[in-house]
């Protein structure tokens, strides 16, 4: 337990570190409204901590290889390699590198009509009042220690405004690549994006990561869905099994507005990922689509929040987990119906397939209903893939790993079939395509036992 | 060199033995039927062949156009060109009929080192055998056998075949849950895949599919062994006296 607490005040020394080597750069540059925010958060953080397994909100997740985990802030570092990870089918493409805007790898050059895109610390500099707005008006920073931390150390990300009435046909593509090596390094990316009044638009925020050392990513995006605007968000979570990843969407949306989250965890070791609709607005509508799929030790949580503050609204969630090896994951659904959110219908649905004996989910509903006249309802299945489909399947001359990589693919189509819009769910596809095919054919190796450093499936001590 | 050798085949399920010494010859083209009363072991017979890994063999031997089946696995028994019609089709959410199709023929093909069927080549196949077994092409788009009644489900194992062309069809109980039309139906796309480079193993419990499908050699299965063997008319005669005689029988020559 000393040694524990030990290694927490060494950690906790180096997120100071971090916030006082900003120091400087919120002194030459910040509005004095940031940098208020910024002492909060700070002070918020350095009183609570990280939350543990005591915490209800992560019951079932242990932060203890992150937290014993000395993450510094990466090096400057402008260049970097991201053939593999291009999106070609995309309106434009911001590049962070380390949580750095990489001008030179992005390109923003010919934008659509109604949309404005930067990075966010640019746009503090040209356009304070519009970020002045919205930035922090969102995420709770009492509430969540990682908002917290984000709020303090957040150094850009991305700002994206959607003009109304603007549709934008192609998809926002926001890359953030952490580049690892032998010290572990952090991020924490902050984007805003306001859509106007019955906009359209898609933003796909993709994580990846170059080499394997351990990298900490810790971002907060607040979408501003305006009346009627129709909004898709894509995470896509494809780190090596040596990072730490903690997401969150908060999504406030107006009346009418209809958001679509679609979540993709396919890679990281230890990741988090947050959801937060608040449906502030009548008649706004919600889907909230996600599918985890994990190996070796990956910990998959995913964290949602869906709160209903208005009237007539309805929330669509459904999570598919498909777990091999030793992998984890936690799926928490919690809604949360005001008092005044009367005929709201809300339903969550979590399907999950474990691939071997060691492969372990947790799911947990939880319902807080405090209007009379609503709709809310719930379930989760595990299951295994069965004998019979997969003999069946072999004995038209599909050879074993085929067959499994189908029956994976069945189940993972669900989710794919709730992306409307065509150029994300394409290249999403081919990502969980190939995803499925490592794990039908086990192509992963399975470590013997986690490193002292790696994150992934553990238990509280 | 005949198709299938089947030679003193003894198999276990969960430790039971089910067969206990089979001994059948099937030659290229020929259309053999099993028959037998419940239990005797026809449908171990089927899993067996289709190489179904909780069938356990624990003895005698199954040569396949001269190769030991019995190393095969349920793949490679497809794509060597064994095809099992099941007694339960499975149902398979998310993947549709079509590309189910697709992508069996493709693995057959790939396996016998052939370029994949392209599209051109698939349609109008498809389309023809999906004539001859009166079915709705809109089924295709619908995942495997989800919703499909008991007919359907039939027919779709039989459009299976038809499309990939096997040397050796099993028909394990096709007849099952079916009435008169779709029967009928069924047994008209099974004679229409008759030829000399095919044969058939046609089980069933009944008499009446062998009405539709004239079998050239009919074997009462019993007990785990083949009792008697004979042309198409012992249908008739089992049709009239039951099963009763070859189970007296069987146990008669069973040593005491």
């Amino acid at each position: 337990m000393r040694l524990m607490g030990m290694a927490t005040a060494i950690q906790s020394k180096n997120y100071l570190e971090a916030f006082n080597d900003l120091e400087p750069q919120r002194q030459a540059s910040e509005p004095l409204w940031l940098s208020q925010l910024r002492n909060e958060a700070w002070s918020v953080f350095s009183s609570n901590g990280f939350p543990t397994t005591r915490d209800e909100d992560w019951r079932f997740t242990s932060l203890a290889p992150l937290t014993r985990t000395a993450f510094r802030r990466a090096a400057a570092n402008e260049t970097a390699d991201i053939g593999p990870y291009r999106f070609d089918g995309a309106a434009c493409r911001l590049v962070f590198i380390d949580g750095r805007f990489a001008p030179a790898l992005s390109d923003a050059s010919t934008l659509p009509a109604g949309l404005e895109i930067s990075s966010l610390a640019h746009a503090l500099k040209e356009k304070a009042e519009g970020v002045e707005q919205h930035l922090g008006r969102y995420v709770d920073i009492r509430r969540d220690a990682f908002s917290a931390l984000n709020t303090a150390l957040w150094e850009d990300g991305a700002y994206i405004r959607i003009a109304r009435g603007a549709h934008l046909e192609q998809p926002i593509h926001l890359l953030f690549l952490s580049v690892t090596g032998e010290t572990p390094t952090m991020t924490h990316p902050r984007s805003l994006i306001v859509a106007g009044q019955a906009s359209q638009a898609a933003i796909i925020e993709d994580y990846v990561s170059t080499g394997d050392g351990a990298a900490f990513s810790n971002s907060v995006t607040e979408l501003v869905a305006g009346d009627d605007s129709n909004i898709s968000h894509y995470l896509v979570e494809r780190e090596n099994y040596n990072s730490f990843n903690v997401s969150t969407l908060r999504l406030e949306q107006a009346r009418g507005a209809n958001v679509s989250s679609h979540s993709l965890l396919l890679g990281g070791g230890l990741v988090r990922n947050n959801v937060h609709p608040l449906l502030n607005g009548p008649g706004a509508d919600c889907l909230i689509n996600g599918l985890f799929v994990g190996a070796g030790r990956q910990h998959l949580d995913n964290y949602m929040l869906v709160e209903h503050a208005s009237p007539n609204c309805s929330s669509r969630q459904f999570y598919n987990g498909i777990l091999d090896q030793h992998a984890r994951g936690v799926f928490h659904g919690r809604i949360v119906v005001h008092k005044d959110a009367q005929k709201t219908d809300a339903k969550q649905t979590n399907r999950n397939l474990l691939l071997s004996d060691d492969a372990r989910v947790d799911t947990k509903p939880q319902l807080e209903i405090r209007a009379d006249d609503v709709k809310c309802t719930h379930g989760a299945t595990i299951g295994r893939i069965e004998d019979e489909p997969l003999f069946y399947l072999r004995s038209r001359g599909l050879d074993e790993t085929s067959a499994r990589n189908l029956l994976l693919y069945a189940f993972a189509a669900e989710c794919l079939d709730r992306m409307k819009e065509q150029p994300s769910r394409n290249f999403v596809e081919k990502l969980i395509q190939q995803r499925l095919l490592e794990i039908a054919s086990a192509a992963q190796p399975v470590p013997s036992e986690p490193a002292q450093s790696a994150p992934g499936a553990e238990e509280d001590a | 060199m005949s198709l299938l050798e089947i030679k003193d085949l003894h198999a276990s399920v969960e430790g039971h033995e089910i067969l206990k010494g089979v001994n059948l010859t099937i030659n290229p083209g020929e259309v053999h039927s099993i028959m037998g009363p419940n239990g005797s072991g026809k449908s171990t017979l089927a899993q067996v062949l289709a190489r179904r890994e909780t069938y356990e063999v624990t003895g005698g031997e199954i040569l396949y156009q001269g190769k030991n089946l019995l190393e095969m696995k349920p793949e490679e028994a497809a794509c060597e060109g064994i095809f099992m019609a099941f007694q339960y089709p499975v149902e398979i959410p998310g993947i549709s009929n079509a590309y189910f199709l697709r992508s069996a023929i493709n693995a057959v093909r790939k396996y016998r080192g052939e370029d994949e069927m392209d599209a051109m080549d698939f349609l109008p196949l498809f389309r023809e055998n999906l004539k001859l077994l009166e079915m709705d092409e809109k089924l295709m788009n619908r995942s495997v056998n989800e919703g499909f009644s008991g007919g359907e489900k039939k027919r779709n194992e039989i459009l299976q075949l038809a499309m990939l062309q096997p040397k050796l069809a099993i028909l394990d109980e096709t007849d099952s849950g079916l009435d008169i039309d779709a029967l009928r139906i069924v047994a008209n796309g099974v004679n229409a895949l008759r030829s000399p480079e095919r044969s058939m193993l046609v089980i069933t419990h009944y008499q009446r599919l062998l009405n539709y499908i004239v079998p050239d050699f009919i074997h009462v299965l019993v007990d785990g062994q083949i009792a008697r063997s004979g042309g198409p008319e012992l249908a008739q005669e089992l049709e009239e006296t039951g099963y009763g005689w070859a189970e007296s029988e069987t146990q008669q020559a069973l040593p005491a």
